[in-house]
């Protein structure tokens, strides 16, 4: 079974985001740039499925800018077999990169789909659902674990209550949570190797997808900010505002 | 005036809290109709009909819904939606799983995870982990979108008399099926609606020291209990208790964080509580830039003591 996994180019974790003056966006200039965290994990578990017999190949897809192609190399650096770069230098929303997705499952007909639950710049938290949706294939969103079994997959999800359990019917879409594993950083000699591994560029036009956007945004801005209170110097201090609350 | 189709969370009996939120952002958007889902929601749908703002109920009663498999319920809704303009969802892991679904039949960029309305089409929404926040317009011609419960004032959930009518229902699409749940049973407050809230972070070492320190202090207040990442990420607790960006969004009248340094994952997810306590044996811990009364100490003397005190 071949496996398609999904990764977007985000900002990286560490770094704290900053409003442009202008109100149009953040600045991502000079920024370090990574793969999305939760996409990293969705890379780790076709990775293991593969380990594990159950997935014979792995398809890294990436729709963003050029720059990109350093997130596929990564993906291939930790165990993906060839990528595909979808370019465009503009922002592409989720549902038209739902769309570029299902036109490359057409093709490739990979028997999962497995990307973050949400990118960690947008928090859209869309793209599995809506290429689910398109492909009128079940969904596994929020995964906590995954165990294929014959011609379906079990999905243990994380929801607000605690855990779920649903099966699918392959091919299916899976979306990654926080708790679904811990993805192995790459080695040097496979970070090499992944230099020659294939790396297909093509642009959404190829896949016949507009991409013009839906939303316009028109400002952003820095949340409202919070100031700092007070310390207190003990816990009598902190009991009597408590009590002052009205919370003891 | 905008036609809103709400999509009701609820246990087939009542109606979860998430929705009486949902209800006050979709009133704002326009007219409101209230989507019931479900296997035997006779007990839903007559709460449903209570809510205040509600004109209209929908009930889709049928095996196939008993479980919210979003393979089922997005094309019924998105069937519905040929009389309606706008499909408003919470922002649980429920509406995050149906309605992206819905958004892509129906062919729309949906708005994720609202914070106000500012105009029929237009947004405030977070990004970056609400480290910057988006005015959004759409141009589609329908809409789909998330709410985010703490940002809305919850409608009431009496005083309404909305009639309840039902749809046919749109089948069982036959590929994914619902295997069971692992439901925490608790008396606590749940975490999305208790007053105040007791979070642990990774400080508490472990599993038994978190139950040993942070429950009777919880017990104590009648407080919901909540976790860092780190924690859950570290065994000591369930996922259900994570509060953050990608856990809960919570808005409790106290926010008690005892040994969390503050993460801006964790700050997203609870920095619009009314008042944020922090105990935190490092005086230079992030949690202390947004709490509001702060103690430096070592939480494993300085909770024991405030449990004494109290």
């Amino acid at each position: 079974m071949k496996a398609l996994v999904c990764v977007k180019r985000v900002i990286d974790y560490n770094v704290k985001p900053r409003v442009k003056a202008d109100g149009t966006g953040v600045d991502l200039a000079n920024v370090k740039m990574s793969m999305n965290p939760f996409d990293e994990i969705a890379v780790e578990e076709a990775i293991r499925l593969k380990e594990k017999g159950v997935v014979t190949e792995i398809v890294a897809v990436s729709v963003g800018p050029a720059k990109a192609q350093e997130t596929l190399r990564t993906a291939l650096a930790m165990g993906a077999d060839r990528a595909i770069l979808v370019v465009s230098e503009d922002e592409v929303e989720p549902l038209a990169v739902a769309k570029i997705v299902k036109a490359i499952a057409d093709e490739e007909q990979p028997g999962l789909i497995i990307t973050g639950k949400q990118a960690i710049d947008d928090d859209a938290n869309q793209v599995g659902q809506m290429v689910a949706a398109l492909l009128g294939r079940p969904q596994g969103t929020f995964a906590n674990e995954v165990a294929v079994e014959g011609d379906s997959i079990v999905v243990k999800r994380e929801i607000d209550g605690g855990l779920e359990t649903v099966k699918l019917a392959l091919p299916a879409i899976v979306t990654t949570d926080l708790r679904l594993n811990e993805p192995r950083y790459a080695s040097l000699p496979n970070i090499m190797k992944a230099k020659s591994k294939p790396l297909a560029s093509k642009t959404p036009a190829d896949y016949g997808v507009d991409i013009a956007p839906r939303l316009k945004t028109l400002k952003v801005t820095e949340p409202p900010v919070r100031s700092a209170g007070i310390k207190v110097p003990d816990v009598d201090a902190l009991v009597a505002k408590l009590k002052e609350m009205g919370v003891a | 005036m905008s036609k809103t189709l709400v999509w009701v969370e609820h246990d087939n009996a009542s109606v979860k809290d998430a929705t009486l939120a949902v209800v006050t952002a979709a009133a704002q958007i326009g007219d409101v109709t209230a989507l019931v889902a479900g296997s035997g929601c006779d007990g839903a749908a007559a709460a449903a009909a209570q809510i205040a703002g509600v004109s209209k109920v929908l009930t889709a009663d049928d095996a196939a819904y008993a479980n919210a498999l979003a393979e089922n319920v997005a094309p019924l809704v998105a069937g519905l939606m040929a009389d309606y303009d706008v499909f408003v969802a919470p922002a649980t892991t429920t509406g995050k799983n149906i309605a992206p679904r819905v958004a892509a039949l129906l062919d729309v960029m949906q708005v994720s995870d609202i914070l106000s309305v500012e105009g029929p089409k237009t947004f405030t929404r977070p990004i970056y982990a609400g480290n910057a926040i988006a005015t959004v317009e759409s141009t589609d011609a329908k809409l789909v979108v998330t709410v985010r419960g703490t940002a809305f004032a919850k409608a009431d959930a009496t005083g309404g008399s909305a009639a309840v009518e039902a749809v046919a229902a749109a089948g069982d699409a036959g590929t994914s099926s619902f295997l069971g749940s692992e439901i925490a049973k608790s008396e606590r407050p749940e975490l999305t609606s208790a007053k105040i809230i007791v979070s642990g972070g990774r400080a508490l070492k472990d599993a038994e020291t978190f139950q040993s320190v942070i429950i009777p202090l919880a017990d104590k207040l009648g407080a919901g209990v909540g976790a860092s990442r780190a924690a859950v990420d570290a065994g000591y607790v369930p996922n259900d208790y994570q509060v953050g960006q990608t856990g809960k969004i919570v808005a409790p009248e106290v926010y008690i964080a005892v040994g969390i340094s503050g993460a801006i994952q964790h700050l997203a997810g609870m920095k619009d509580s009314k008042t944020i306590i922090a105990i935190n044996k490092d005086e230079d811990a992030p949690i202390f830039q947004v709490a509001d009364i702060g103690l430096v100490g070592d939480l494993f003397s300085v909770v024991p003591e405030l449990i004494g005190k109290l």
